[in-house]
């Protein structure tokens, strides 16, 4: 067979058993990576949106940074999507013609609705910062305060007036965007868990819980991921802060970061609660009700899957986890290690939602199984293995850094919102 | 009426949106609608197999092949037969190596070996897309580059295609794939290249046993129409609600 006329999904699948002939897995990695990649960007906005919204206080350090956070992974939601698709040169199609009765279709509309929000959410925070920085930057020489200058100008859009009345209405729009965005946060997760939810021929995907867990789930990773990337962040900062000689200071940083810490956890709980819960709902009543495919999904979870679902999802990823944040006397370190078990069973629950529906036949008399690509020897196999993966992980962080340039989402005096 | 800047501005700015939604928008037309609309149809193609009939051969899935140029050794196919061997026990041993294309000349399934003795029914279950009056692929393509004619074949817009997969996952036939050489789904479209002119489709043309039949399902003296209108008739998993038009003559419950 010529090198063009690779079937997809051939490289990855193993079939047992009786499976049609045209089965394959065909959503693999990425299509995990998708909704995992959306429902950080959702939880860690519905996180900023505890202090913009319902003015918890003690998030206020956390709040900024998420928000700034869930702009840098909002691109990395769509660039999964990309990567899937067999012609990505007609990935603005959806937008050009969406057929609306397809779960699809919608998405770029929500997405850019989303980006929206976030990206004025982040401008009526900082848009008096970025006059500020202007004034500073105004008699400095100097290429780079030449470029930062000319960014903060843009940034402004014109508008300077930092007077208390103009302040004031940033902050009541900052407000009312937090607010619009929590549902548009939700509906866009809740969305991506409809795209799998209304499959009818998908045994294990149709349920009109689907979008429910998804949203649960998400704001669980969100805030594991925002909560994780902040511990680092800050005790990065005092490790530097601490060669210099400020022992002071950085005692000073650790103590503000135990309690929003403790208080983000409290959250995290109860939406990890409320996700399990929902999913052991689904599970109990397929086997309750015992339809047609019941058989076959029984003979997944229960025998082929058992590992990926009930020993690394459920145990390490949710049960582990809870009693590591519920037992007295937390640490830093213990909730790193929670943190990370947590972002890993989110992760284990995207792949035996999306690989798990895929692993056994239509006809109900077969198996698929994934093998992921590791060493990729073609782009095919490089951006749906292990390394196109990567790639969607490593992304956010990269913009993260980028956008925390000019945006700096971690400096106390600013930003007051 | 006095027009200040700003009234200008507002209706300028309402007259230019209006302009520029095309009066189209306007007018969403259900499929029920859309089909008063122009005139009555006087075609809706359905297919009977006759799985009574059926040997086995594979003709009909290499004739597709060459036809709609699949390519032939790639492990995907528009068209499949099944095999059936239903032992004494109960159980139920179904394959389709290369998807029947060589016939089935081997006894055994999957390296297994069936004892004749112990066979208590055994057949064959040709495959294709059941172009359904209720297309779970149509409803879920996002850019709607896969639908329904006016006589009642699924097509696949091969320009518009962005390759998602999506109608792939919502076949519960599985009867899509991705085509290997142009990358956009692909399936079954009863050789629509053909019977829009008068021609038979590839697979039918090549049964020699006349298991494979097309049917104008709008013509009542279509001779296949009236097997399908007066015999006991029965569809793939019609629970799923996608009104399916293919039709089997002796389909045994095991077939999935």
């Amino acid at each position: 067979m010529p090198e063009d006329a690779i079937v997809h999904g051939v490289e990855w699948t193993v079939k047992e058993l009786f499976v049609y002939p045209n089965e394959f897995i065909y959503w693999s990695i990425q299509i995990v990576m998708y909704p995992y990649m959306t429902g950080l960007v959702a939880g860690a906005f519905v996180l900023s949106s505890l202090y913009h919204v319902f003015g918890q206080k003690d998030l206020k350090e956390i709040a900024q940074f998420s928000l700034v956070f869930s702009l840098a992974l909002l691109p990395v939601a769509a660039l999964p999507l990309l990567l899937h698709l067999q012609q990505p040169l007609r990935a603005m199609e959806p937008l050009m013609t969406p057929h609306f009765t397809s779960a699809i279709a919608a998405f770029g509309i929500v997405f850019t609705v989303y980006g929206l929000i976030v990206v004025s959410e982040i401008w009526f925070v900082y848009r008096e910062y970025f006059v500020h920085e202007l004034t500073v930057l105004r008699d400095t020489g100097g290429f780079w305060n030449a470029l930062r200058r000319v960014v903060y100008k843009v940034l402004t859009f014109g508008a300077k007036d930092v007077s208390d009345s103009a302040i004031r209405v940033d902050h009541k729009a900052a407000k009312i965007l937090a607010a619009v965005g929590i549902p548009v946060a939700c509906f866009l997760h809740g969305y991506a868990g409809f795209i799998f939810g209304s499959v009818k021929a998908n045994a294990l995907w149709m349920s009109p819980l689907m979008p429910v867990i998804f949203i649960m789930s998400a704001v669980v990773s969100g805030i594991a991921l925002c909560m994780l990337t902040y511990i680092v962040i800050m005790e990065f900062q005092a490790f530097r802060q601490r060669r210099k000689g400020g022992t002071a200071q950085a005692g000073e940083t650790k103590g503000a970061e135990i309690d929003v810490i403790s208080k983000a956890t409290r959250y995290l709980l109860g939406f990890l609660v409320a996700a399990i819960s929902l999913e052991l709902l689904d599970l109990i009543f397929r086997g309750y009700t015992a339809m047609k495919s019941w058989d076959i999904l029984r003979s997944v979870m229960y025998g082929k899957d058992f590992i990926n679902i009930f020993v690394l999802q459920y145990t390490l990823g949710n049960l582990v986890p809870f009693v590591l944040l519920l037992l007295p006397g937390r640490t830093i370190k213990r909730i790193v290690v929670a943190l990370l078990l947590v972002l890993f069973g989110v992760f284990m629950m995207r792949w035996n939602v999306v690989i798990g529906g895929q692993a056994f036949s239509l006809s109900f008399s077969g198996y698929m199984h994934y093998h992921i690509p590791i060493i990729p020897h073609s782009f095919e196999t490089y951006k749906e293995g292990v390394f196109g993966a990567l790639t969607v992980i490593a992304t956010p962080f990269v913009l993260f850094w980028l956008i925390n340039k000019f945006v700096p989402s971690l400096r106390r005096n600013i930003g007051k919102a | 009426m006095s027009c200040s800047r700003r009234n200008f501005l507002k209706d300028a700015a309402g007259a230019a949106f209006v302009s520029s939604l095309p009066l189209s928008a306007f007018v969403i037309l259900t499929t029920e609608e859309a089909k008063a609309a122009v005139a009555a149809a006087t075609v809706r193609w359905g297919y009977l197999v006759d799985t009574n009939k059926c040997t086995g051969c594979g003709m009909c899935v290499k004739a597709c092949k060459n036809e709609n140029e699949i390519p032939y050794d790639a492990p995907v196919t528009r068209t499949w037969v099944e095999r059936y061997v239903v032992t004494k026990d109960g159980t139920t041993h179904i394959d389709s190596p290369d998807g029947g294309r060589d016939g089935f000349t081997s006894d055994k399934i999957r390296d297994e070996e069936v004892d004749p003795e112990n066979i208590a029914k055994a057949f064959f279950v040709p495959k294709l897309c059941n172009q359904c009056d209720n297309p779970a692929c149509v409803q879920v393509c996002p850019v709607g580059a896969t639908y329904k004619t006016e006589d009642g074949v699924v097509l696949i817009d091969r320009e518009w295609c962005i390759g998602c997969g999506y109608c792939i996952m919502a076949c519960p036939y599985g009867v899509r794939f991705f085509h290997p050489d142009h990358k956009v789904a692909d399936k079954c479209n009863f050789c629509y290249h053909r019977i829009t002119k008068g021609m038979m489709p590839a697979c039918v043309e090549s049964c020699a046993f006349g298991a494979r039949r097309l049917a104008n399902l709008r013509d009542p003296d279509d001779p296949v129409t009236k097997i399908i209108t007066t015999e006991r008739v029965a569809v793939l998993k019609d629970e799923y609600g996608t009104k399916p038009h293919v039709f089997y003559l002796g389909l045994d419950n095991n077939v999935r």
